[in-house]
């Protein structure tokens, strides 16, 4: 991370992770991330080549259950919805995804 | 009954001798609740009084924490009762469902009290990143509380319950451990299921729990720790309980890193030398205690700090893409700046042209980390470290400089990239500020820990120094002190 990120690289980043910056915040995270970044791109200098990467780290493989419903996991259709904002009979209601 | 002094240990004794019921020692954490948790923003969402007593009274005096009241962390999920861990965005958020660990809580006894203030989705090391306000350090209200899970060690060091849960994913129990003069369990990686509990970084995440002693935090592991069927990650390896019969650390090898403690005074200039001198003393009373102290190395400790800060923004990011507010909650930008500045740098290390350089670079210095401890654990049964290069700083002090902050935490994070447990134990104090120091074992080696962490409880004893909150409330708190 060379000469920090410049305020448009900051909005393309947020736009990547789905956030909406004001103008303020972009002008406050700039000079963090980029401190941030370049902090931790001394990792690029340590010698890795033929290391295997870690995933996890108890070293249990193909953990898999049954196949089955598990009622008692189910909530119902009112405990699903209890918390959302907008709903409209009985569903979610997200805002239109397609324009006209 | 001093709520201050009481263990879950003797407060079960007390039950069974009947010199005082579940309903007395609830009622006693209620009323410090009402004195403190204003002032010490401890608990975000306590539960209704008289729902409480009704529970107290009704107690099944057979089970292994019958009686005994806790506050959880707000990662915690729990039925019927607002979860918002530390974060605006999902304030109004109740589940209809418990954690398996607030399951596992509920069948044994306990009394949930409510649940407990920290940084938002567990994301820092000093309780500053709550969206509702810092929690006050427990000894001086001036300091931090040590964080993520802040709020859970200060309503047990303020006597608002017997244990607090917790997660730690870099820290964030030994820090409010170390902080407050208490006991804190990192489990090792799969030892506690995680299943409802807001995920911070999937592959680092583990749930454990502070309390006054080390006897208590084994009771309480014997309890939550398990397969469950509900989180893969978790393991069958059997929950001994430590016998604690062990007076003396005869034959043991204790290890003690010196990158570890260099690294820790160059990354962080400001480290304390009232701090180093007393994590020597701690060292001295292991040695006295009959433990063999021994020269362990662990080459990768400073790239372990950056791997973490690559690793763990990546899965922040992943997990929280996918809070939309449809389901519950509001809407993204009601995010507060740490979950935001940490997703981003999450985006950016996992986007396309960048993800080699970070993110799989970051999984190859892991295993190098890793490697580091299995190694040292050849030739060493537990290794002795430092929890914080400083006791608790002052509220605000480094509230402009998250990268500052992020470099506190270079003595807690190689132990999550690791996997390994970690329990972080009372060491004594620089003025009226508490310092913790933690022992460092293998995959599933909790119980060598708790019987090592044990004698050192029997011969330091600093678990009895209790806050000095007689001069913020000199009227009230006469009497419970």
């Amino acid at each position: 991370m060379k000469g920090g990120l410049t305020p448009d690289q900051v909005h393309k980043i947020a736009r990547l992770a789905n956030l909406i910056l004001t103008s303020e915040e972009v002008e406050k995270f700039a000079p963090q991330l980029s401190a941030i970044l370049e902090f931790v791109s001394k990792l690029q200098k340590i010698p890795t080549k033929d290391v295997i990467p870690t995933s996890q780290v108890n070293g249990l493989e193909n953990v898999y259950r049954e196949d089955e419903i598990d009622k008692s996991r189910m909530l119902t259709q009112e405990d699903a919805l209890a918390n959302a904002p907008a709903t409209h009979n009985g569903f979610f209601k997200v805002k239109a995804v397609f324009g006209e | 009954m001093d709520i201050f002094a009481l263990t879950i240990e003797q407060a079960l004794e007390g039950y069974r001798a009947k010199k005082f019921t579940a309903v007395d020692v609830v009622k006693t954490c209620l009323e410090n609740v009402r004195k403190y948790n204003k002032e010490y923003n401890v608990l975000l969402t306590v539960r209704d009084e008289d729902e409480l007593i009704k529970e107290a009274k009704s107690v099944d005096y057979s089970k292994p924490l019958a009686g005994i009241p806790v506050v959880l962390k707000d990662l915690f999920s729990t039925n019927l009762l607002r979860t918002t861990g530390g974060a605006k965005i999902i304030d109004t958020y109740v589940p209809r469902y418990d954690a398996t660990v607030v399951r596992k809580l509920k069948e044994s006894g306990a009394i949930i009290i409510g649940k407990a203030n920290e940084d938002a989705w567990g994301h820092g090391s000093s309780g500053e990143n709550s969206d509702f306000g810092p929690t006050r350090n427990a000894y001086n209200k001036n300091h931090v509380a040590g964080g993520s899970s802040s709020g859970s060690g200060v309503a047990v060091a303020l006597g608002m319950c017997l244990f607090g849960t917790g997660t730690d994913t870099g820290g964030s129990i030994r820090m409010p451990a170390a902080y407050n003069n208490l006991v804190g369990l990192k489990p090792t990686y799969g030892r506690v299921s995680r299943y409802g509990i807001l995920a911070m970084a999937s592959s680092l995440d583990t749930i454990g729990h502070v309390t006054k002693t080390v006897g208590d935090n084994a009771l309480v592991l014997s309890i939550t720790a398990g397969k469950d069927p509900l989180d893969a990650t978790t393991d069958t390896q059997p929950v001994a309980r430590a016998s604690f019969k062990r007076s003396d650390l005869k034959g043991l090898k204790i290890g003690v890193s010196p990158e570890y403690l260099a690294i820790g005074k160059q990354a962080t200039p400001g480290m304390d030398e009232k701090l180093e001198a007393v994590t020597e003393t701690a060292l001295k009373e292991l040695e006295k205690l009959g433990a063999t102290i021994v020269t362990v190395n662990l080459p990768n400790t400073q790239p372990a700090l950056a791997t973490y800060y690559v690793l763990v923004p990546s899965e922040i990011s992943s997990n929280l893409g996918r809070y939309d507010g449809v389901r519950f909650g509001h809407t993204r930008e009601t995010f507060g700046g740490e979950a935001k500045r940490r997703m981003m740098i999450g985006t950016y290390a996992l986007s396309s042209g960048y993800y080699d350089a970070y993110y799989k670079t970051g999984q190859k210095v892991r295993t190098l980390v890793r490697t580091d401890f299995t190694k040292a654990f050849e030739s060493v049964d537990a290794i002795f470290a430092p929890v914080s290069p400083y006791p608790a700083p002052k509220i605000g002090d480094f509230s402009q400089d998250p990268l500052a902050v992020y470099l506190s935490d270079i003595y807690t994070v190689p132990i999550n990239l690791a996997g390994v447990a970690a329990l972080g134990l009372p060491a004594g104090f620089i003025g009226d500020l508490p310092v913790g120091i933690q022992l460092i074992g293998p995959q599933w080696s909790e119980e060598r820990l708790y019987e090592i962490g044990f004698a050192y409880e029997q011969e330091t004893q600093w678990y009895k120094r209790k806050p000095n909150i007689e001069g913020s409330h000199p009227s009230e708190a006469h009497g419970y002190i």
